[in-house]
C-alpha cells in the first residue's frame, strides 16, 4: 500500500499557506498524533530479515536519481543526477549516486574480472580480483564530479533544481590499492615523463590518458565504496578513482592500464571533454575540477515549507585542488555576503557541507554561495567565466548559482545581473 | 613496515572486541562465547594462514622494501596483450595493416552506422553528427564533427574499431574500419570519392582542426584573477533577474514518472537551444505527436506490418511504441495514426508542430506518408533530423506497423 501521492502543486500551495504563519505558534487543539494511541505504538513492526538488504523507507521514494531525457539520444549512453537537494551530510549513498554510462552499465563478476598492466613496464602483468585484495590498501573520501555538471547552464538558467544543475556529483569513501603500487609491481621506467592509458571492460572502453605524475600521486584502483562493493552502475567490481579530476577519467570496470610515451588522444579526450572557447579554439587536458559550491536547500526542489523564523540554509562545496577553506553565502544576489559555518573542516578533494543558520521573515531572497579553497581560489560568477571562455565550453562550469526564493517559500533557478 | 602489521593487528582486534560486545548484548538468546575468542596479537595475525590464494605476505612484507614488488599477479601472455592492447595513437602506433575504400565504406556505413549517424554521416536525432560543421566552432552553437572538430584521425579509427557500432562493438574487421573511416572523411570533403585509406597513408591525412587545441591554460588565464580576499559588502549596485529557468521550462517533472503536475509554465519563448551534457551534441530534436484518442487501428496486412516493424528499427532510437512507451528524444507514437499533430502532453514540439496542433490538424496516413518521405519539407522547421525513408513501400509498411498501436 502506498501513500496517496502529494502533487508538487498541492505541496507548494501547502507550503505557501504555512509560510504566512509565524514560527512559535500555540496549538489550538491537542494533536491527535500525541493524544491518541497510534497503530505503530500498539501493534508490531517487521521482524528482522524482512529486507535482508534494506532500501530507504517508502516515504523517501522521491529521493532518487533523475534523468533529463532530452539531453541525450538514448539512456544507454547518458547521465542522471544525484538528488543533492534532499541529502545532507557529505557522503552520497551509492544507490542514489549519479550514473554516467557510455555503453550501458555492464554486469562483470569478480571471477570474470581481469586487470592488465602493459606497455612500457618491466613485465606486463595480469591480476585477478583476488590479487588486488592482497595489496596493501587505503581508504579515502573523494568527490567525483562529471566535467559536464552545470554544463546546461552556460547559456542561461535552464534546469529548475539543484539535482539537475549540480547533481552530476557524488562523494564516497573508497577502499582500494594506490595505482602506483600496481605500476611498481610491474616495474616502471626510470623517467616519469610518461603517461598511463586506462580503459574499461565495457564496449565504450572510455579510454583516458593520465600523466604519470598524477598516476603516481593519489590515483586509486578501488573496489569498495562506502564500505561495500561498488554498485554495477559505478563499475563493479573495480573502478579507477582520480581525485579532484573530472569524472570521465574515473574509468569503470577498469580492465587495462598501459604505460605509454604520450597520450592516446582518445575520443573521450579530444572530441569530448575538451572546452571550446569563444574564438573557436579549444582547451584540452582540462582535468582538474575547480572550486565550486551550491546551496542545496532551499532550492527549487526543496522549497521552504515552514513559517517565518529560523531557517537553515545549507549546501555543498568542493575543490579538485584540495580543501575548502571557506564558503560565503549571499541572500541578496551577491551584494552582501556572510561566511557560512562548515560542518567539518574541509577535506582534501571531498565534499564539504556548509550551513548558514539564519532568520527568514518571508522576504524575497537571491541565494548564492561562493567557495574558496586552500589555494586561495574564489569561485567565479558566470559572467566572469563567460568573459574568459564564452558560452560554448560545455564542461567545467563552476559558476556561482542563484536561487530566487519567493515570499511563499518556493525557489527558482535564475540568473541575476 | 610494522605499519602494516599494526594495521592488521588492530583490524583483527576490532573484530574480536565487536564479537564480545555482541555476545554480551544478546541478553535473551544467550550464546556462549566461541571458545578461545580473544584478541589476536599482531604476531599471531601475521602468522595466520591467509584465507585464500596462498600466503600473503604480512610477515614477508616486513623485509621487503616499501615499494618493492610483492609478487602478486602473473605475467601477461603476448596473445593476451595483443587481444586487449588495441589503442591507436596519433602517430599511427597500434594500427593493424589493412585498407578500405570510400566506396566500400559507403555501403558499410549504411549498414552499420546510418541508423544513428544518418546516411551521409549528418547525424540522426540526438545522435552525433559525424560530418559537416566546418567553420562553426566560433559560432553560438558550434557543430562538432569528425571533420570540423576532431584533431586526430587515429581517434576516429580507434573508436570505430574499439567501440562501434553501438551495441555491437568490436565486430568490424580492420579493413572494414579503414573503409568506414574513409567514408567519414569523404563525407567531410577531406578526401575524394576514389580514396582508399590504409595503414600506409594513414598519417598523411590532415585533419582540418588539428591545430585547434591548446593545453589547459586556466592556471595562467583564470586562477590569478579569481584569487584573494573577495568582496563582502556592497559588492554591486543592483540585482536584476536576467533569466529564469521556468521560462525556458525544460526541467523534467519533479515527481518522476507519474509526472506530478508541474504548474504549467509560460510557453517557451524560443526554441530550446541547449548546451547538452557531455554526450552532447546538438540541439534537441523532436518530432511530433500525440494525444487525442486515436482512430481505431486499421486492419492491415500482417506481412506489411512485419515489414514495418523492421523499418521501425530506424526510428527506435528516438521513438517508442507499445505498452508503457514514453517520450524519448521524439514523442511516443502509440496511436499516432489519426492522432492530433503535436498533441502529446509534456513533449516539447517545434514551432511548426505547435502551430499544426493549434490548427487542429491530425496525422492522416497521407500526411504521415509525406512527412516520413521528407520530414523537413513536409513540416518546415521540424526538429526531427531523420532525413526520411527513401522507399515508398517502407513508408507504407511503417505506417501499417504504427497503426497497430492504439493509444
Amino acid at each position: 500500500m502506498s501513500e496517496p501521492k502529494t502533487s508538487r502543486r498541492a505541496f507548494l500551495q501547502g507550503a505557501a499557506t504555512v509560510a504566512v504563519t509565524a514560527g512559535a505558534a500555540r496549538a489550538a487543539e491537542p494533536d491527535p498524533l500525541i493524544t491518541e494511541v497510534q497503530p505503530w505504538a500498539q501493534g508490531l513492526g517487521d521482524g528482522v530479515d524482512v529486507t535482508p538488504y534494506g532500501l530507504p523507507i517508502r516515504f523517501e521514494e522521491d529521493v532518487v536519481r533523475r534523468n533529463v531525457p532530452w539531453l541525450t539520444a538514448d539512456p544507454i549512453s547518458s547521465i542522471n543526477f544525484t538528488p543533492i537537494h534532499a541529502l545532507d551530510g557529505t557522503i552520497t549513498p551509492q544507490g542514489c549516486a549519479f550514473e554516467r554510462h557510455h555503453s550501458g552499465a555492464i554486469e562483470l563478476s569478480k571471477s570474470d574480472y581481469r586487470l592488465m598492466i602493459n606497455g612500457l613496464v618491466d613485465k606486463p602483468l595480469v591480476f585477478t580480483y583476488e590479487d588486488l585484495e592482497r595489496f596493501p590498501r587505503e581508504n579515502h573520501v573523494y568527490f567525483c564530479e562529471c566535467a559536464a555538471n552545470t554544463g546546461m547552464e552556460w547559456a542561461g538558467a535552464q534546469l529548475n533544481g539543484a539535482q539537475f544543475t549540480h547533481g552530476m556529483i557524488h562523494n564516497m569513501e573508497y577502499t582500494g590499492v594506490p595505482l602506483r603500487t600496481l605500476l611498481r609491481e610491474a616495474g616502471l621506467p626510470a623517467t616519469t615523463e610518461k603517461w598511463v592509458y586506462v580503459e574499461g571492460a565495457d564496449a565504450s572502453s572510455n579510454g583516458r590518458s593520465i600523466p604519470m605524475e598524477k598516476a603516481l600521486d593519489d590515483v586509486l584502483v578501488a573496489f569498495k565504496a562506502n564500505g561495500e562493493a561498488l554498485r554495477k552502475e559505478h563499475g563493479y567490481p573495480v573502478r579507477l578513482v582520480v581525485p579532484g579530476w573530472e569524472g570521465n577519467m574515473w574509468v569503470k570496470w577498469l580492465r587495462r592500464i598501459e604505460v605509454m610515451d604520450g597520450p592516446v588522444e582518445s575520443r573521450e579526450e579530444t572530441s569530448k571533454y575538451t572546452d571550446t572557447l569563444a574564438d573557436g579554439t579549444s582547451r584540452k587536458w582540462t582535468w582538474v575540477m575547480d572550486a565550486k559550491s551550491v546551496v542545496t536547500s532551499p532550492s527549487p526542489q526543496s522549497p521552504i515549507r515552514h513559517g517565518h523564523g529560523p531557517l537553515v540554509i545549507t549546501g555543498l562545496a568542493w575543490s579538485g585542488h584540495g580543501k575548502i577553506t571557506r564558503v560565503d553565502v549571499s541572500t541578496d544576489g551577491g551584494k552582501n555576503w556572510q561566511t557560512a559555518r562548515l560542518a567539518r573542516e574541509g577535506e582534501n578533494k571531498a565534499l564539504t557541507r556548509f550551513y548558514l543558520d539564519t532568520e527568514w521573515t518571508g522576504e524575497e531572497m537571491f541565494l548564492q554561495s561562493r567557495a574558496m579553497d586552500e589555494t586561495g581560489y574564489v569561485q567565479p560568477t558566470k559572467t566572469q567565466l563567460r568573459d574568459v571562455r564564452g558560452e560554448n565550453s560545455v564542461y567545467h562550469n563552476n559558476c556561482i548559482q542563484t536561487w530566487w526564493v519567493k515570499p511563499n517559500g518556493e525557489a527558482e533557478n535564475v540568473e541575476v545581473s | 613496515m610494522s605499519k602494516s602489521l599494526k594495521l592488521y593487528g588492530s583490524v583483527f582486534g576490532g573484530i574480536a572486541v565487536t564479537l564480545t560486545f555482541a555476545v554480551n548484548m544478546a541478553d535473551r538468546f544467550v550464546a556462549e562465547a566461541p571458545e578461545g575468542l580473544r584478541t589476536l596479537t599482531p604476531l599471531e595475525v601475521a602468522a595466520a594462514p591467509a584465507p585464500a590464494g596462498g600466503f600473503v605476505a604480512a610477515a614477508h612484507a616486513e623485509e621487503a622494501p616499501k615499494d618493492g614488488p610483492l609478487g602478486i599477479g602473473r605475467e601477461a601472455l603476448p596473445e593476451e596483450v595483443a587481444a586487449w592492447n588495441l589503442d591507436v595513437s596519433p602517430d599511427g602506433t597500434g594500427l593493424p595493416p589493412g585498407s578500405g575504400s570510400v566506396e566500400d565504406g559507403e555501403m558499410l556505413f549504411s549498414e552499420n552506422c546510418a541508423v544513428c549517424h544518418g546516411e551521409f554521416a549528418e547525424g540522426s536525432g540526438n545522435w552525433p553528427k559525424l560530418a559537416g560543421g566546418e567553420d562553426t566552432l566560433a559560432n553560438k552553437d558550434p557543430v562538432k564533427t569528425v571533420g570540423s572538430y576532431w584533431p586526430h584521425l587515429s581517434t576516429a579509427w580507434d573508436y570505430v574499431h574499439r567501440s562501434m557500432p553501438f551495441g555491437n562493438a568490436q565486430s568490424l574487421e580492420p579493413d572494414e574500419v579503414y573503409a568506414i573511416v574513409a567514408y567519414i572523411l569523404f563525407s567531410n570533403f577531406i578526401v575524394d570519392e576514389d580514396f582508399t585509406l590504409s595503414n600506409e597513408n594513414f598519417t598523411d591525412v590532415v585533419m582540418p582542426n588539428e591545430g585547434g587545441f591548446i593545453v589547459d591554460d586556466r592556471p595562467e588565464t583564470e586562477y590569478p584573477q579569481w584569487s584573494g580576499e573577495p568582496c563582502m559588502t556592497d559588492c554591486k549596485e543592483s540585482v536584476e533577474i536576467t533569466m529564469r529557468a521556468t521560462v525556458l521550462d525544460v526541467t523534467p517533472d519533479h515527481g518522476g514518472e507519474e509526472a506530478a503536475a508541474e504548474p504549467a509554465a509560460e510557453t517557451p519563448a524560443d526554441a530550446v537551444e541547449v548546451a547538452t551534457a557531455d554526450t552532447s551534441t546538438e540541439a534537441t530534436d523532436a518530432a511530433p505527436a500525440v494525444a487525442e484518442p486515436a482512430a481505431a487501428p486499421a486492419a492491415a496486412d500482417p506481412e506489411l506490418i512485419a515489414a514495418g516493424e523492421k523499418v521501425f528499427k530506424k526510428c527506435m532510437s528516438c521513438h517508442a511504441v507499445g505498452e508503457g512507451a514514453k517520450n524519448k528524444s521524439g514523442p511516443e507514437l502509440n496511436g499516432v495514426v489519426g492522432r492530433g499533430i503535436g498533441s502529446i502532453d509534456g513533449f516539447r514540439y517545434s514551432k511548426t508542430f505547435e502551430e499544426a496542433h493549434g490548427a487542429g490538424e491530425t496525422w492522416t496516413p497521407e500526411r504521415l506518408h509525406a512527412f516520413l518521405e521528407k520530414p523537413k519539407d513536409a513540416m518546415k522547421g521540424t526538429k526531427m533530423s531523420f532525413p526520411g525513408l527513401r522507399k515508398p513501400e517502407d513508408i507504407d509498411a511503417v505506417i501499417a506497423y504504427l497503426s497497430t498501436f492504439a493509444e
